[in-house]
């Protein structure tokens, strides 16, 4: 990478140098020709005072004829002077000024400013390549949740658009190829900070590039790469990449649920969505005739899940090839119009989907649709983050988002990845399995999402535990959730998952006991995250709901009466 | 042959020889050390200094550090001279001439070291 400082001083040395021999000619003119003093009596100038005449007026600040009225001789070198030193500085300051405003140096001054912000980075930082939409909501989460961001996009307005943006920590950005990879050395990819590499560009050749570089210089790090097609998925496998996100597939996944499984779904929604907010009911979708607008991708994905629950739909496609490829029961034309809805069936359908390619579009089907039938369930595909507020004004009950789908299951990842591997095991459940579990958890949080968290039984995120099994005592996974103010009462969270080693245990009993390295997933309400934290951390705690003793070595029960505390348990 | 190479060359070795030959005298002894030569020293190792800027090799910083070494000396020495001849009242003495001539002298052994490099790369190049 080449140094700001050198390449301005190696631009500016033709510049540098005329100068030099403009201020020495003027300094020994002024030095030679001879001088009077104010008595008329010869007076050489001398070498300071020549530098100090000549400082002032090549500068043009020019503070006249000093120390003495200068002779006709003087007068006519100085005018010389003037000319010749105020040219070279207006010469040397236009170069200045004309380098600053280079592109390509403005650029190289750009990247070292990225490169100095981002070596200044001194916690976990996660280096994000493509800010579009989905880029965009995933920078808003992760920065959201107190993570650092540092975003590669090729596109300047996505930069720009980044530099403007108003987000709880600074994110520095670079415009730049994130296909090179030095691009992504320069965004912080061998930075010991470094936790992981978000890959969501829209080329799916791009991402392989940026994937194989970052496994190559860094395999231990964190890889989630947003693919289109099954093949690169599948090339991206084989280098060892953790994660591959297919946007087509998670919708596939979300309708499936929705449809399909609606606690599968309403579980899946409420682990993934905002922790401690109000949650919204899970839909009652019809199970009747389908309308699917659109068989493009999207259209495609849909047409899958569908396919899979046995639903019977129809198709609207506008282009011939498109609509060739579709199965029975497609009609070709606008899906907008008022005659192709009916021909399709609007009026007996229970239900549409809205999946063109294009935002107005999708809401000016859902719109005619609905005044076709009124009582149509409405699924709309969105594709910009900017109409949100469109699609919010138009009630839709189900809106598959492209960008939030993939930023939140890339979030979820990043944030508490065994909710990923969680739901990955519910897949394979039952819908009765699910209504139960949801059953459980809407009983301790109602009408809020629940809080997850994860106790990693390690040394520095656990000493509490860890000590407790260094001295060989046990502790089960129920003992994690008793009431650190009685012990007899157990605080309303849920153990969702064990990982031991690479092996999974789906909602562990409380009697299992817990080992060193182990990673156990907990929902529950803000409270109850908050007494585990204390289990965890604080020995005194830990010791009182293994054993009911209270130990007096806690500076908390040195300051408060005995009697006070009882009180408190009591209550 | 290159004309920058020529003119790099030539301000390395006038810097060096200028300087040489004001320094060359006895060092106490005004009349041995000419005003003119000595502006002449300062002007042609800024020169130098400048025409070496930009070079990210090895050996171009450690040219340019001899250049800025030589510089420094030279500055000082001037300013001193400047003191001397205005602002102390017993005007240019043998021992103020002495501590300028000794000043230029280490600036003479940094130009000095400036010609090796750039004579030693010279040889280098042509194996």
């Amino acid at each position: 990478m080449l140094n700001i400082v050198f390449v301005l001083l190696r631009r500016l040395q033709v510049p540098l140098v005329v100068l030099i021999v403009a201020y020495a000619a003027a300094v020994l003119g002024f030095v030679l020709i001879p001088g009077k003093d104010d008595h008329g009596q010869p007076w050489d100038m001398g070498f300071l005072h020549a530098f100090y005449v000549v400082s002032y007026t090549a500068t043009t600040i020019g503070f006249g004829e000093l120390p003495y009225l200068f002779t006709d001789m003087q007068r006519l070198w100085m005018t010389l002077v003037v000319y010749v030193t105020v040219i070279a500085w207006m010469y040397a300051i236009g170069m200045i000024l004309a380098l600053i405003q280079d592109s390509a140096i403005r650029t190289l001054m750009k990247e070292q400013l990225f490169v100095r912000h981002v070596r200044r980075i001194v916690e976990p930082f996660y280096l994000l390549c493509g800010y579009g939409n989905s880029g965009g909501s995933l920078v808003r989460g992760l920065t959201g949740a107190g993570l650092r961001v540092v975003v590669v996009d090729s596109d300047s307005a996505a930069i720009d658009a980044l530099s403007i943006e108003d987000l709880p920590l600074p994110v520095p950005g670079l415009c730049r190829d994130a296909g090179l990879p030095d691009t992504l050395v320069m965004a912080g990819l061998q930075s010991r900070h470094c936790a992981g590499v978000l890959v969501l560009t829209k080329d799916d050749e791009v991402n392989v590039k940026i994937a194989i570089a970052t496994k190559l210089l860094c395999p231990q790090l964190l890889t989630i790469v947003r693919v289109h097609t099954q093949a690169f998925a599948d090339t991206l496998a084989t280098f060892g990449v953790d994660y591959t996100l297919n946007q087509y597939d998670l919708f596939t996944r979300i309708f499936k649920n929705a449809v399909h499984a609606p606690s599968l779904y309403a579980l899946d929604e409420r682990l993934t969505s905002v922790p401690n907010e109000a949650w919204s009911p899970p839909l009652e979708v019809p199970r009747g005739h389908w309308i699917v607008c659109g068989y493009g991708r999207f259209g495609q994905a849909m047409h899958k899940a569908l396919h899979d629950e046995g639903v019977s739909c129809t198709f609207i496609a506008t282009e011939k090839n498109n609509a060739a490829r579709a199965p029975r029961h497609v009609v070709v034309g606008e899906a907008t119009s008022v005659d192709v809805l009916v021909e399709a069936g609007v009026r007996d359908a229970s239900a549409i989907i809205a999946g063109t390619g294009d935002d107005m579009r999708n809401l000016a089907i859902v719109m005619t649709a609905r005044r076709l039938n009124p009582t149509i369930f409405v699924v709309a595909r969105q594709l910009h983050i900017d109409n949100d507020a469109l699609f919010r004004a138009a009630a839709i009950p189900l809106v598959l988002q492209h960008g939030q789908v993939l930023a939140g299951e890339a979030f979820t990842i990043i944030t508490s990845p065994l909710v990923v591997d969680f739901l990955r095991l519910t897949e394979q459940h039952d819908e009765a399995w699910a209504d139960a579990l949801h059953r459980r958890i809407h009983a301790y949080t109602g009408e809020h999402n629940p809080d997850r968290w994860t106790v990693d039984v390690r040394s520095n995120s656990a000493p509490a535990i860890c000590l407790v099994l260094a001295r060989g005592r046990r502790i089960s996974i129920g003992d994690l959730c008793r009431d650190t103010n009685e012990r007899a009462r157990y605080t309303p969270s849920i153990a969702l998952l064990l990982k031991r080693e690479s092996e999974f245990t789906l909602l562990p009993v409380a009697t299992l006991e817990v080992r060193k390295g182990d990673k156990i997933l907990f929902c529950g309400v803000k409270e109850a995250r908050k007494q585990m934290e204390w289990v965890t951390r604080n020995h005194n705690v830990c010791h009182y709901i293994l054993t009911g003793e209270e130990s007096t070595r806690n500076i908390a029960t040195l300051i408060t009466p005995r009697t006070a505390r009882v009180k408190k348990r009591q209550s | 042959m290159n004309f920058e190479k020529v003119i790099f060359a030539f301000f390395i070795l006038l810097a060096f020889t200028l300087n040489f030959g004001f320094f060359y005298g006895d060092i106490d002894n005004p009349a041995h050390h000419n005003v003119y030569e000595f502006f002449a020293v300062i002007v042609v190792n800024l020169i130098a200094t400048v025409l070496k800027l930009g070079d990210r090799t090895h050996l171009g910083a450690v040219l340019l550090a001899t250049s800025l070494v030589a510089v420094l000396q030279l500055v000082v020495a001037a300013v001193v001279w400047g003191v001397v001849v205005y602002g102390s009242p017993a005007g240019m003495t043998p021992e103020h001439m002495a501590s300028i001539v000794s000043l230029s002298a280490g600036a003479v052994a940094a130009n000095v070291v400036s010609v090796i490099l750039l004579v030693s790369e010279t040889l280098m190049g042509r194996r």
